[in-house]
């Protein structure tokens, strides 16, 4: 499981818009990689290039070439919904499905999908991804009960278990703690320590300290000015990145003096 | 006292006063007695009502009379004891209690009406189990003169029920799927913009060209099929359906339109992040979420064209047995029925007793549309998603 991410001279469109502009970027498999940057510089964009979802967006497109492994997911004929199977992705609100219980929720990728599971082994999955998500103990007991009946730190550990549920060998995480109060944010930064020992992990935060805290290598996307495309200005270690930046940008960016 | 007039300060201290404005605490000076809105009103009617004993009564003039003279009381005592600004909010406030009041007249009215006659003829024994079948001028007179009421509307209400039902499995997989393209699929262009211009339009369609348009169909369909003779054979329950359907469509597309767009984007994605397609997305998640609203837009609509009299009337015709048949034969339902009791009297010199039968099966019409309304409700609330106990 887990795969290595390479882009290579990607440019994310929304329509006429250029958004990002020469990406490329190499990440490694089991790791954790954080992307900060100001708002609006194109993080979360790139982010959803990653597994196809930015063309959900009606006139959205992606040129360049990014490969999982050794396949690239924008080759003409690829599925989308193939890529999506393989790149997971935990959005910034908590969003369980509102319909259904905690259990149909976890099981939400077989089920909806129509593919079959035995009871015992619908059972399994459940507990497996629960307990990978960290919120087994605290939900065992009302596994029938809907899902939007959580707390919001739970509830995003239950989308959390939501995707690992489908097996996919990559995590993309789109701020995940922006909505949570620190408790839970501290939660979800332990089991995204857990989840790299599984899985390759990308995170955007608008947290520096928690990209510090939770990153291996760290990468800072800018923007020169509104109307203008976002680009990776420097990709490294985190601990480089926040103590010796080679990039005037992101010196001033991670020591506070802008953004 | 002081010049304060703005009253909506509360204070924690006891006011001893009623209000008269010799209040020991100086904010709430200036302020109207709670009991002064029960009070001009009572004073209003009984002015009115003094004014009407002497100079010869009216019941609708004593209401007008009544309802200004509160109007006017209740905006003067409140302008020179509050001050301008609340006497303003005294006269829109006022106003807005007597247009809610007028809006209910009608519809209590017609409640009454049709229950206090209705109700009788409801309860008459084999009312709701009998047709029109042999019931001639001979029964009606004996009704007229102090006999049992005969004959009933069982095969107006199989009928209604029939092509009302008819008419919803026509109409809704078709709104349905419409709204689905519309919201899902359809990315604004020309095409889907003409669609819902077209189904505005469609909205707008007065229901007996709808009938005249199903009808037309139907002839033209035999027509074709028996070498230019359609022979009356267009006149049947199904034809009713079609022309029901077209009414209903529009209203059935429009609700889950609005349904549809409502359910959040986030859910759609959460669903896409997953590797699930899009279809299934669509029928396990945006229309699981959205059931509650669609369901009771799709009831409203029924309960709109369960109503409808004159598109059946030239579809369907009329009726004196039951037809179970929806694809031969004339067919009764209950609109059709009560006009027909009241325009051709099965004893035109004895109506009464027809007159009676149509108020009944009025009553039973305004029950299935409340009936269904009542569905519509549990519908929404049984389907709504689960957000209880956060």
């Amino acid at each position: 499981m887990s795969k290595r991410i390479q882009a290579k001279d990607v440019n994310v469109y929304y329509g006429d818009f250029l958004a990002v502009e020469g990406v490329n970027i190499e990440i490694e498999p089991r790791t954790v990689t954080a992307f900060i940057g100001p708002s609006g510089c194109g993080k979360t964009t790139f982010l959803r290039t990653i597994n196809r979802m930015h063309e959900v967006i009606p006139g959205a497109y992606v040129t360049g070439e990014l490969k999982l492994d050794n396949d690239n997911i924008y080759e003409p004929g690829v599925d989308p919904v193939n890529v999506r199977g393989l790149v997971g992705m935990v959005f910034q609100r908590p969003n369980p499905f509102p319909t259904m219980s905690i259990r149909d929720n976890v099981l939400a990728g077989y089920k909806i999908n129509g593919r079959r599971l035995s009871s015992s082994d619908a059972d399994e999955l459940v507990e497996r991804a629960l307990r990978g998500a960290n919120i087994w103990e605290e939900v065992k007991d009302r596994l029938d009960k809907p899902g939007s009946g959580l707390s919001g730190g739970q509830q995003q550990r239950l989308c959390i278990a939501r995707t690992i549920a489908v097996k996919p060998e990559v995590i993309l995480m789109d701020e995940p703690c922006s909505a949570l109060d620190p408790i839970s944010t501290l939660a979800i930064e332990d089991l995204i320590e857990e989840l790299k020992e599984q899985y390759t992990v990308v995170i955007v935060t608008h947290n520096m300290q928690q990209a510090a805290r939770v990153s291996d290598k760290t990468g800072f996307f800018n923007i020169a000015g509104t109307g203008k495309p976002g680009h990776l200005i420097e990709y490294d270690d985190t601990e480089k990145i926040f103590s010796n930046p080679s990039n005037k940008q992101t010196e001033d960016y991670v020591s506070g003096r802008f953004g | 006292m002081s010049t304060l007039t703005d009253s909506s300060a509360k204070s924690p201290q006891p006011d001893d006063s009623g209000g008269s404005g010799r209040s020991m605490n100086s904010l709430k000076a200036g302020q109207l007695p709670r009991w002064s809105r029960p009070a001009t009103l009572g004073g209003a009617i009984v002015v009115s009502l003094v004014v009407f004993l002497i100079t010869g009564w009216t019941t609708a003039g004593f209401a007008v009379v009544a309802a200004l003279l509160f109007l006017v009381a209740q905006t003067v005592w409140s302008t020179l004891v509050e001050g301008k600004r609340h006497g303003m909010d005294a006269f829109w406030g006022t106003l807005v209690w007597l247009a809610f009041f007028l809006a209910l007249v009608p519809l209590v009215s017609v409640l009454w009406t049709v229950i206090s006659i209705g109700g009788p003829t409801l309860v008459t024994p084999g009312f709701l189990s009998s047709d029109m079948q042999g019931i001639t001028g001979t029964q009606d007179r004996i009704a007229q003169e102090g006999g049992m009421l005969a004959g009933g509307i069982k095969h107006a209400l199989i009928g209604s029920l029939l092509i009302t039902v008819a008419a919803t499995v026509i109409s809704v997989p078709i709104g349905l799927l419409t709204s689905i393209w519309l919201v899902e699929y359809s990315t604004g262009s020309w095409l889907s913009r003409t669609i819902t211009f077209l189904v505005d339009v469609m909205t707008g369609i007065p229901s007996i060209v709808a009938g005249l348009f199903a009808a037309g169909i139907m002839m033209t369909f035999f027509e074709w099929a028996n070498n230019g003779i359609s022979g009356g054979r267009q006149t049947m329950g199904i034809t009713a359906a079609i022309a029901l359907s077209v009414l209903m469509i529009p209203v059935v597309v429009r609700t889950t339109e609005e349904m549809l767009r409502v359910v959040p984007n986030e859910l759609r994605e959460a669903s896409y992040a997953l590797g699930i397609r899009k279809w299934r997305t669509i029928f396990k998640v945006v229309i699981p979420t959205a059931i509650s609203g669609i369901a009771s837009g799709v009831t409203l609509a029924i309960a709109r064209v369960v109503g409808e009299t004159a598109p059946i009337l030239v579809t369907a015709g009329v009726a004196t047995g039951v037809n179970w048949n929806l694809f031969y034969g004339w067919m009764m339902t209950l609109p059709v029925y009560i006009y027909r009791q009241l325009m051709n009297p099965t004893a035109p010199a004895a109506p009464d007793p027809s007159t009676a039968r149509a108020w009944g099966a009025a009553l039973v019409l305004i029950i299935v549309v409340m009936l269904l309304n009542l569905i519509a409700r549990l519908i929404a609330r049984k389907f709504a998603p689960k957000t209880a106990g956060r």
